[in-house]
């Protein structure tokens, strides 16, 4: 790189200048990091469905219940291998900001219905002994300092009254992406106590023997209920998660519109910058070029300025965003997976790059078409 | 020797023939040099010489390969350089000429020393070996005390003693100088003028020099006159004696 002198020095020629143009790519790119981790955020239960799981709900609402009794029915029909239930609670803990999920559970097959979620043997046999007992995810765990033992009261919204639970096992993901933010505690404890809607559950997921059979299983089960007082609607759980996420807004569409109009505008700003600094320099440009350097060495020259500027900003931009998400969640329960991934990383710098080069793509084709002759007449 | 009539021998550095540059400016056409025959053997010092808009430049510009003629041909020792391409003519200057600008033309964020550098970045030379050879030419021009100095920090004459140091660090064929004291007072003219005429006589160097300054010109040791792009008479000036 023995020509690293003459980069930096025009780099730090105009140090303000080079300052906020390198700024301006921090902030869109610091920007682009919270989105994808936003976007992350809402989209992550899509990410991690199982390919061979259905969620099977009530067809008129998700709110709306289904017996107890499907459960050895969704069992008989072909291709369906096991299934499980689950009912929603929405507790308050303390203060309602404490948000996170509360799942009352069938202790007999939720555990292999998601094996990514690793529970000790003891622990969970002790959760299963126990009708007051709670499972709660590591991340949860980690965010009250909860441990093994405790005993946690719980406010019931919908189904009234204070419910105390005892911490019995605390479970981790396979993967980073899996949500251990989660508290489940037994169904039948939940169906003994409530006051209505006895022998009801939330709704079921069912694993499926081979997900290329997915189509037909749904049709199947979903036929096996028609006409009866609790019509059902099944769904992979991918889709049942994509729709989960579609009632909050088309989050997709909002953020590629923001991250469509920054991206934009700071092609834009750098692609003005820099044909001004290449302007400011014309002689200088003609005088290497006169003294022997290439057409070609100018355009590199100036498309390496550019580069320099775009990724050195993007990555303060992107390192600022990645600091951010390191303090967790700041909707305290709401973004649950608020992390920035390492291949959103990578995509910002290649995005970086990408607005570097067709910012400074223009300037220096104009610098390497530049005549020597004339621009030395120049004053 | 300098020879305007064409007929000068095969050995000499710099030969021009039937040399013709026209321009296109709104619709009329423009002819700067017309037919020009020139001969320039190595170690001569020779200052062109003439009014405004008679090619003294436009002449500089082709014999530096930094222009393309309309008509004729340019041999700079054996190569002819108006056959050459875009590319080639542009390895060709970086081994073969040494420009002096009247505006000196140095990179203000650039040291004196990274200045003079430049030309050698384009050689296979190690750091170790450019170091010497940018230490020597700044040795040359009397300013290897102000090699780290920014040029905004060197006086004008200075300045253009850097712009000679960058022009002669790569060993050229020959320098071309345009209007090399235009911007410079008498006294930092005359040490620019000695430093050329001492390249000349010391180190063998070959200067092609443009100016409108009649002392300067006497520093060379033959001035070529132009007129509507021709050269009218070359003459023997105060550096041949």
């Amino acid at each position: 790189m023995k020509y690293r002198h003459l980069i930096f020095a025009n780099l730090l020629r105009k140090k303000i200048r080079t300052g906020l143009t390198a700024g301006s790519f921090a902030a869109a790119l610091f920007l682009f990091g919270i989105l994808t981790v936003v976007r992350g955020a809402f989209h992550q239960g899509v990410e991690v469905a199982g390919a061979d799981r259905l969620v099977v709900v009530n067809k008129i609402s998700i709110i709306q219940p289904l017996p107890l009794s499907y459960r050895d029915r969704l069992l008989r029909i072909p291709g369906v291998t096991q299934a499980t239930f689950a009912n929603w609670f929405g507790g308050v803990y303390q203060d309602e900001r404490n948000f996170f999920p509360q799942f009352a559970i069938d202790r007999e097959g939720y555990r292999q219905m998601y094996p990514e979620f690793v529970i000790p043997d003891g622990q969970w046999l002790a959760f299963l002994a126990d009708r007051e007992g709670g499972m709660v995810g590591e991340g949860l765990a980690e965010r009250f300092k909860w441990k093994l033992g405790d005993r946690i009261p719980i406010q019931g919204t919908i189904f009234p009254g204070t419910w105390e639970f005892n911490i019995r096992g605390i479970y981790r993901g396979k993967r980073r992406e899996d949500d251990t933010t989660q508290f489940w505690f037994r169904w039948d404890y939940l169906d003994e106590r409530k006051a209505f809607q006895k022998g009801f559950v939330g709704w079921y997921v069912v694993r499926i023997a081979n997900p290329d059979d997915g189509v037909r299983v749904v049709k199947a089960i979903d036929e096996e209920f028609a006409n009866s007082p609790w019509e059902t609607k099944t769904d992979t759980e991918k889709a049942f998660a994509a729709s989960w996420v579609k009632q909050m807004g088309n989050i997709q569409f909002l953020i590629l519109t923001i991250g469509g109009v920054v991206f934009f505008t700071l092609l834009l700003v750098t692609g003005n910058t820099m044909a001004i600094a290449v302007r400011e320099r014309v002689r200088e440009l003609a005088v290497l070029k006169a003294i022997g350097l290439s057409d070609r060495f100018v355009l590199i020259l100036v498309m390496t300025e550019t580069m320099i500027v775009a990724l050195v900003g993007g990555g303060i931009g992107l390192a600022l965003a990645k600091l951010f998400t390191l303090r967790g969640d700041p909707t305290r329960g709401l973004l649950p997976f608020f992390y920035l991934p390492p291949d959103a990383i990578v995509l910002g710098f290649v995005l970086a790059l990408a607005v570097g080069l067709m910012s400074g793509i223009l300037p220096a084709v104009s610098a390497m078409r530049l005549r020597v002759v004339d621009a030395l007449r120049r004053v | 020797m300098v020879r305007i009539d064409g007929n000068g021998n095969e050995s000499s550095l710099v030969r021009v023939r039937g040399l013709n540059k026209t321009y296109q400016r709104g619709g009329e056409e423009i002819q700067v040099l017309q037919g020009l025959n020139l001969d320039v053997d190595a170690g001569e010092f020779v200052a062109f010489m003439g009014p405004s808009g008679s090619g003294k430049t436009t002449l500089l510009n082709l014999l530096g390969g930094l222009d393309l003629p309309s008509a004729g041909s340019i041999t700079v020792a054996g190569d002819e350089i108006t056959q050459m391409s875009a590319r080639k003519l542009t390895a060709w200057r970086a081994r073969h000429v040494g420009f002096v600008f009247q505006m000196y033309n140095l990179i203000p964020v650039l040291t004196a020393y990274q200045n003079v550098e430049l030309p050698l970045l384009l050689t296979g030379l190690s750091t170790a070996e450019r170091r010497k050879h940018v230490e020597t030419a700044l040795a040359v021009v009397g300013l290897a005390d102000r090699m780290h100095s920014y040029p905004r920090q060197l006086s004008g004459g200075q300045e253009q003693r850097v712009g000679i140091a960058r022009a002669i660090v790569a060993d050229p064929t020959f320098l071309l100088c345009d209007e090399p004291t235009g911007d410079l007072d008498r006294k930092s003219a005359d040490e620019i003028l000695d430093l050329l005429a001492r390249l000349v006589r010391e180190h063998g160097k070959t200067v092609l020099m443009v100016t409108h300054d009649p002392l300067a010109a006497d520093r060379a040791r033959v001035v070529l006159h132009l007129e509507k792009g021709v050269l009218v008479d070359a003459v023997m000036a105060g550096g041949a004696r």
